[in-house]
C-alpha cells in the first residue's frame, strides 16, 4: 500500500526549480530517498509536511492531501530535520514532553510516552541532564525520540547519519530499521550516501536535480541478480568442468582456485558443495555476493553521487 | 558492509541494573490539535518566563527580580498599616510606573528567552513540523510571556490591595483600585512584550537580547523624560504630553487616568481632555497591532521553509 502518492509535484523558487514534475509511489516500509545535496529531497519533504505549498502538482500522505490537510498531517506524521534543533538549556525528558504535547498528546499521556521513547532510541539516565552536554550521537538519538514521541504512523528522516562515527552511523541506521519492523512506524530517509540507505531500505528512490531519477524495490532489485563467489584449495578446473558439465554458468576468477558461479536457482550452492565434495579438494571459500544497488545506479545516464 | 549486529541497548556500558524491555506501545488516545497545542506552548512560555523546568541558574534571576520588585509593596503597607496612614503610598496603577527600572530588567531577561533560543539552537522546524500554523506560534508566545509579566507586575500591586484591606481602608474603593491595577498591569505587560519580543527577535544571541531590550526601555524612559521637560518650556504642558507617549511607561501611566480617572505618576503623563485619552488609546493600538506584524513577518521566514 502507497503511504505517499505525489502527482506531477513542481516547486520553483523563482528561476531556480527543485522539485520537478515528480510523479511516485512511496510504499510503506523503509523508503530510502537518494540524491546529492540540492537534489530537493528537504523541499520534497517540506511539501509533504503541508509547510511548503507546491507550484504545481500535488501529493497524498496517508490518505490526506498536502495542500489543504496539513495539519491533520502533521498531526500523524514525524520529522527529524537535518540541522540542529535541540533546545540546550533543558532535559531530553522535558523537552520530549513539551514536543509531544505540541503533538496534541494529552499532559499525562505526553509524558508516559516522553519516557518510553527515550528509552526505545536508547537514552537512559542521561535524559534527566541538560541537551547541551550531550554528544553528537545522543543529540541524534533525541532528534529521533522527538519524531517518533507522538507515535506517527509515517516519520521523515532528513539525512539522520549526518556527522556520526562509524559505529554512530551503525547504531542509527539498526534504530531506524527497528522504527519500521518493531515499532510498524513508515520511514522515509533521505542521504546522499546510497551505500547506508540500501542496508536498511525496502525501496529506494533516486532524485537528481529535482528530477525522479529511479525508483524500485530494493528486493527486486538485487535479489537474483547475484553469484556464488567459491574457492577452493586444489583443482580448480576439474570443479569448474564439473560444474559446466552440470549446466552451470561459470566465470573463472583472477586468482589460481577460485571462480563465481551465476545464482539461477537456490540449489547452486548445493550443486557447489556436492562437486567439490565429490572430487575430494577442500572449500575455502563458499559466499553469496549481491548485487550492490550501485552497481545498477552506475549503468544509468546521469550519474548520482554514490560513496559506500 | 558488514556490521556487527547492534545491540538492543546501545551505549550498554555495563551496570547492574537490568531494564526489560517491553517493546514500542502504540498510542490510541486522543490527538487533541491545534487549539491544544496553541496552550502547550503558552503554558510552555509562561513557565519558561519563571525558570520553571530549567536549570537552577536559569531561575536566579527571575526569582530574584520578583522579590526585588515585590519588597517595596511591602514595605509600603507596613508604614501604612504602623503609622494608621490614610492612603497608600503609591496607588494600584502608580506602583509599576514608579518602580518601571525592575520591570525592565525582568521583561529584557524574558524575552530573548522566549524566542531568541529558539532562532538560534533552531527548534523553529520542530514547532512547525506540529500541527500548528506559524502564526500559532508567534500569538502563543507572545500571550505567554504577557502573561509572565503580569503574574509579576500584578503581585505587588495585589500586595497593596491585601494591605489596604488590612489597613482598613474602604473596601469598595480598595477592589476598585485593584482591579484597576490589574487592568493597567495588563496593558502595560502585552505593550512591553510585543516591543521587546520584536527586538528580540531581530537577536539570536541572548545576551546581545537583553542589552538591546534594556537599553531600548532605558535610553527610551531617559530620552522621553528629557524631551517632554524640553517641549514643556518651549512650548506648553499640553504639547508635553503629546510626546510623553514615546515612553511605554508613561503611556500606560497617561492610559489610566484616560481610561479611569486615576492620578499620573508623571506630570507629562496626563492626557489633554477627551483627544488626549483618544489618541494615547491610539498610540497604544498602533505601537501593539504594529509590532505582531512585525513579529509575523519575521517569522514567515524562520525555519528554512
Amino acid at each position: 500500500m502507497a503511504t505517499i502518492t505525489t502527482s506531477g509535484l513542481t516547486k520553483s523558487f523563482g528561476p531556480v526549480t527543485a522539485v520537478s514534475n515528480l510523479t511516485v509511489e512511496l510504499p510503506s516500509g523503509v523508503v530510502g530517498l537518494v540524491g546529492a545535496n540540492g537534489a530537493g529531497k528537504s523541499t520534497l519533504i517540506k511539501m509533504l509536511l503541508g509547510l511548503l505549498s507546491p507550484t504545481s502538482g500535488g501529493a497524498t500522505i496517508l490518505g490526506f492531501d498536502c495542500l489543504t490537510d496539513g495539519l491533520k498531517i502533521r498531526e500523524v506524521v514525524g520529522y527529524m530535520p537535518e540541522s540542529e534543533c535541540l533546545p540546550l538549556d533543558i532535559s531530553a525528558t522535558e523537552f520530549l514532553v513539551h514536543m509531544a504535547r505540541m503533538s496534541g498528546l494529552p499532559a499525562d499521556s505526553a509524558r508516559e510516552r516522553a519516557a518510553d521513547t527515550l528509552r526505545h532510541v536508547g537514552l537512559y539516565e542521561e535524559r534527566y541532564r541538560p541537551i547541551g552536554g550531550y554528544s553528537t550521537g545522543m543529540k541524534q538519538r533525541v532528534k529521533l525520540a522527538q519524531a517518533l514521541v507522538h507515535d506517527p504512523k509515517l516519520v521523515f528522516l532528513d539525512e539522520p547519519t549526518n556527522g556520526l562515527d562509524p559505529a554512530g552511523r551503525d547504531d542509527m541506521l539498526g534504530l531506524i530499521s527497528r522504527v519500521s519492523s518493531d515499532f510498524g512506524i513508515s520511514v522515509v530517509v533521505t542521504s546522499h550516501l546510497l551505500g547506508e540507505l540500501e542496508r536498511i531500505s525496502d525501496h529506494i528512490v533516486v532524485i537528481d536535480g529535482g528530477v525522479l531519477q529511479r525508483s524500485t524495490s530494493t528486493a527486486d532489485a538485487t535479489q537474483f541478480a547475484g553469484s556464488l563467489l567459491v574457492e577452493v584449495t586444489d583443482r580448480a578446473d576439474a570443479v569448474i568442468a564439473k560444474l559446466r558439465e552440470g549446466g552451470a554458468s561459470v566465470a573463472e576468477g583472477r586468482n589460481q582456485g577460485s571462480f563465481a558461479v551465476e545464482l539461477t536457482d537456490d540449489d547452486v550452492t548445493g550443486t557447489v558443495v556436492a562437486a567439490v565434495a565429490e572430487l575430494g579438494v577442500g572449500l575455502v571459500r563458499l559466499q553469496r555476493k549481491r548485487h550492490q544497488l550501485s552497481e545498477i545506479f552506475a549503468t544509468n545516464d546521469s550519474p548520482v553521487e554514490v560513496a559506500s | 558492509m558488514t556490521s556487527q549486529e547492534s545491540a538492543v541497548t546501545p551505549d550498554g556500558v555495563a551496570t547492574d541494573s537490568v531494564i526489560h524491555d517491553i517493546g514500542f506501545r502504540h498510542y490510541d488516545g486522543p490527538r487533541l490539535g491545534r487549539g491544544w497545542a496553541f496552550r502547550s506552548l503558552f503554558y510552555e512560555t509562561l513557565r519558561g518566563s519563571f525558570g520553571l523546568g530549567r536549570p537552577a541558574k536559569v531561575k536566579i534571576m527571575p526569582w530574584v527580580l520578583i522579590v526585588l520588585f515585590a519588597l517595596p509593596s511591602l514595605v509600603m503597607v507596613a508604614i501604612t498599616i504602623l503609622t494608621a496612614s490614610e492612603e497608600l503610598p503609591l496607588s494600584y496603577t502608580m506602583y509599576p510606573v514608579a518602580i518601571s527600572l525592575v520591570v525592565s530588567l525582568f521583561i529584557a531577561g524574558r524575552a530573548p528567552y522566549a524566542v531568541s533560543r529558539d532562532l538560534r539552537d533552531g527548534i523553529m522546524p520542530l514547532y512547525l513540523s506540529r500541527p500548528i500554523r506559524r502564526q500559532d506560534y508567534v500569538y502563543a508566545k507572545l500571550l505567554g510571556l504577557s502573561a509572565a509579566v503580569w503574574i509579576f507586575v500584578a503581585t505587588p500591586v495585589t500586595i497593596l490591595f491585601i494591605g489596604a484591606l488590612l489597613a482598613k481602608f474602604s473596601v469598595k474603593d480598595a477592589i476598585f483600585g485593584w482591579l484597576g491595577g490589574l487592568l493597567m498591569a495588563a496593558v502595560l505587560s502585552i505593550l512591553l512584550t510585543s516591543i521587546s519580543l520584536v527586538l528580540a527577535s531581530f537577536t539570536k544571541r541572548k545576551g546581545l537580547g537583553v542589552a538591546a531590550v534594556l537599553s531600548t526601555l532605558i535610553l527610551l524612559n531617559g530620552f522621553v523624560a528629557v524631551l517632554v521637560s524640553v517641549v514643556d518650556m518651549q512650548s506648553s504642558e499640553t504639547a508635553a504630553s503629546y510626546f510623553a507617549v514615546l515612553d511605554p511607561y508613561m503611556l500606560v501611566d497617561g492610559l489610566g487616568a484616560a481610561w479611569l480617572g486615576v492620578d499620573t505618576t508623571f506630570l507629562y503623563s496626563q492626557p489633554d481632555g477627551a483627544l488626549g485619552a483618544v489618541y494615547y488609546s491610539a498610540v497604544l493600538l498602533v505601537v501593539v497591532t504594529g509590532c505582531v506584524a512585525i513579529l509575523l513577518r519575521r517569522f514567515k521566514k524562520v525555519g528554512g521553509v
